[in-house]
């Protein structure tokens, strides 16, 4: 068995300390542990944090290998700093069946990045007319937990009642993409002052908020969970604030990118700006921030979205919605949320890894970094400076909105279970 | 450095006043006998239109004609846009052949910045009219025609619009004409004020330098000139407005609302014009309305635009110090 002993890790940010994996578990973690047999890693003061965990990332594969497969995409997360990531059903065809889950879930096995939970879609085509087999999707090998439409909402308000409910029998939730579809028709940017100027279709903060809103109560109603992807208005934290302090089982998330960008930057009309649910405002970038603090806001989740160049070397309206964020993620939270003070990296570890493996009911990861758990680790230079080079990336795709922007903080190492997937910054 | 007209909002008022200025002096060719100047020529200006516009296209054909530029008209009807080509190859074959410039009217919100700012070419760029963002040539033919009308064609030389008080009726909403005027007509000092039913008033309006009613007939009195945007029916169907004879009820403007606007005050009308929806024919057949008179001041001041923008005169500084985004308001490290 290889043995790895990582010397003077701040764990979680804390004092530093040593911590001892062998083979995929942590053996040991303490002051002055023996080397011997071991190969060292000298963190110098790094941060070490428990591997993150991505609940809403998309692979694109099978369907989109032009913009990225389940091998560069895991690849893009290991680099992240991230063992597990959950795919999307959007794919062609959609992950509804349980051929189609176990076929990401193999995929995911054999790329050896990092761990691949796929979701499973609500309904069949995604099309918000009737469930897909959920229970199939469930017994496969894939165990799918966590079901969604992402990219498009489950607005019949009887078809999310009965996904709610019927996913109780196993423990699943549903992931729901909050969009009332009549409120965004032709909705190309959010709703406001600035959509107005520039004359694009406006995507109105109430369009989420009517959905989560209806969603909370129903989940109340049935006493199922819920969980809220991409959640980015001040209008939503404001209402699952309230169904938390009503003893709701209501979980949400935030992207990095809502954490940083605001509207203002579509002034440029360049689409590496156009995303789904659309950058808001810089009150709703305080109030996301304040709420993944305070914790009304669970975790983290990259909505990390790959697209071909051509997708977005267009007019505004042409262009595909999304971004790549993987390979981003840590930086911005350490920007938004640690540098500013808003959360201390105990705070991240939970709001990118122990929070979204709970949601997703995700065995292995999201663990403490103590003996005994599984060696998935990331170590994190957090005085690191540098700007970003989508040429570097791991992923297929460079629809990064940071290009040439300088982040704090690197990803310098990641095990998943023992094994080092990324080596001083490097895949392994 | 580039220069393009993409926006009404990156004219200065000297800008502005000068395009004015010059489609006064352009305005007199039309009324020589030979109708035609030598300026451009050998220059080659296309008429790039993703969008049916026959009568943006000829107004531009015919300024860029009578200025002796050769003029290509690229429609993406039955063109290779059509079969899915997109506007990069589009513009990349374009400066394959040379263009000066690119009039370029889009279905698409920014494609008229995204082709001046993106690299595809070098030409300059004048925006014909895109999506529902603006069409400031047409507000600059307005300003014209309000200039020759309300201050005088010789007396205005040199001069904006100082106080008059500008009234624009109608879907706002969807409208590129109303958002260019409203940027050019507060530049040139003028008081604006929207009339619409507030589902066709855009969100954040109250941050436009300009004034918003509901009500037509309080406005009509305080008004130097009166804009009537074209209504499409189809807005009816999208719960804009009720019925097509409501909307013509409160918001048309008839023989009796024309009869309370004051002496001197104008109607204008971009055109086309559904008669009997936003206006009576007996307005339209007035004296008072200009339509027809903007159509031939379109002329002269699209050979203003080209002339000064091909002749080498700058009036796009915002246009092109907007290349570089500006940094997110939220970021930390400034």
């Amino acid at each position: 068995m290889s043995k790895i002993l990582i010397r003077g890790a701040k764990v979680l940010g804390g004092a530093p300390q040593d911590v001892l994996i062998d083979g995929e578990t942590i053996a040991e973690v303490g002051s002055g542990l023996s080397a011997e047999g071991a190969t060292v890693v000298e963190a110098g003061g790094k941060i070490l944090l428990p591997g993150l965990v991505d609940l809403h990332t998309h692979l694109r594969e099978p369907g989109r290998e032009d913009s990225e497969t389940v091998l560069t995409g895991t690849k893009a997360a290991a680099v992240g700093g991230f063992t597990a990531v959950h795919a999307m059903a959007n794919t062609f065809p959609v992950a509804d069946t349980a051929g189609v889950v176990e076929q990401v879930w193999r995929l995911g096995k054999e790329s050896g990045y990092c761990d691949v939970q796929p979701v499973g879609a609500v309904t069949v085509g995604l099309e918000g007319k009737k469930l897909a087999e959920l229970g199939a999707m469930h017994d496969s090998a894939a165990g799918v937990k966590v079901f969604s439409d992402d990219g498009k909402c489950v607005d019949d308000a009887v078809i999310m009642r009965r996904a709610l409910e019927y996913v109780k029998a196993f423990d699943g939730v549903v992931a729901q993409h909050a969009q009332e579809p009549r409120l965004t028709e032709g909705a190309q940017m959010n709703e406001g002052v600035v959509s107005s100027e520039l004359g694009l279709g406006g995507w109105p903060a109430v369009a989420e908020e009517s959905i989560i809103a209806r969603d909370v109560l129903l989940a109340a109603h049935v006493g199922s969970r819920v969980h809220i992807c991409h959640l980015s208005t001040a209008g939503s934290v404001e209402i699952v604030r309230w169904a938390k302090s009503k003893g709701w089982n209501v979980t949400a998330e935030v992207t990095p990118h809502h954490l940083l960008l605001t509207d203002e930057l579509v002034r440029t009309y360049n689409p590496v700006y156009k995303v789904n649910p659309p950058l808001r405002t810089e009150a709703d970038v305080m109030a996301l921030r304040e709420a993944l603090a305070d914790g009304t806001i669970d975790c983290v989740a990259t909505d990390h979205a790959p697209h071909p160049h051509e997708d977005k070397d267009c007019e505004w309206a042409a262009a595909a919605m999304g971004m790549v964020g993987l390979e981003t993620a840590l930086s911005v939270v350490q920007q938004t949320m640690v540098d500013s003070g808003l959360l201390d990296w105990a705070g991240v570890a939970d709001r990118m890894s122990f929070r979204p493996a709970a949601i997703g009911r995700l065995e292995g990861h999201g663990r403490p970094v103590s003996a005994g758990e599984p060696a998935n680790l990331t170590l994190v230079d957090p005085a690191y400076r540098g700007a970003v080079d989508p040429s570097g990336f791991a992923s297929r795709s460079r629809n990064t909105p940071y290009e040439g922007r300088e982040l704090p903080g690197r990803v310098t190492h990641t095990w998943l279970r023992g094994r080092a997937t990324v080596v001083d910054g490097n895949l392994a | 450095m580039k220069r393009h007209l993409i926006s009404a909002a990156d004219l200065t008022r000297d800008d502005a006043v000068l395009i004015l200025d010059t489609a006064e002096e352009m305005a007199r060719v039309a009324d020589r006998p030979i109708k035609k100047l030598p300026t451009l020529r050998g220059r080659t200006v296309v008429n790039l239109f993703f969008e049916d516009s026959t009568r943006t296209r000829i107004s531009f054909e015919a300024a860029a004609k009578r200025l002796s530029a050769d003029v290509i008209n690229f429609s993406a009807k039955g063109s290779s846009v059509s079969k899915g080509e997109s506007l990069k190859d589009t513009a990349l074959t374009l400066e394959a052949m040379g263009a000066d410039a690119v009039v370029i009217r889009h279905h698409a919100s920014g494609a008229p910045y995204r082709l001046a700012t993106s690299g595809w070419i070098d030409g300059a760029v004048v925006n014909a009219g895109d999506g529902t963002h603006e069409h400031p040539t047409q507000a600059l033919l307005d300003a014209f025609t309000m200039r020759r009308r309300l201050v005088g064609a010789d007396a205005g030389i040199g001069r904006d619009l100082d106080g008059r008080r500008i009234t624009i009726v109608g879907d706002v909403l969807h409208s590129r004409v109303a958002r260019s005027n409203v940027h050019l007509l507060h530049t040139l000092g003028a008081e604006v004020t929207l009339v619409a039913p507030p589902t066709l008033v855009p969100i954040g309006v109250e941050h436009w330098p300009c004034q918003v009613a509901y009500h037509l007939d309080e406005v009509l009195p305080k008004s130097d000139a009166v804009m009537m945007l074209r209504v499409q029916r189809e807005r009816m169907n999208a719960a804009f407005f009720p019925t097509e004879r409501e909307y013509s009820r409160r918001y048309g403007l008839d023989g009796d609302r024309m009869a309370r606007m004051p002496g001197h005050a104008i109607v204008m009308h971009p055109g086309p014009m559904n008669r009997g929806m936003e206006i009576t024919a007996q307005v339209a057949d007035s004296d008072r309305c200009t339509a027809v008179e903007q159509v031939a001041n379109g002329v002269s001041t699209r050979m203003a635009v080209l002339y000064l923008l091909l002749g080498g005169a700058v009036f796009d500084s915002k246009a092109t110090s907007a290349t570089s985004p500006a940094p997110a308001r939220t970021e930390e490290n400034k």
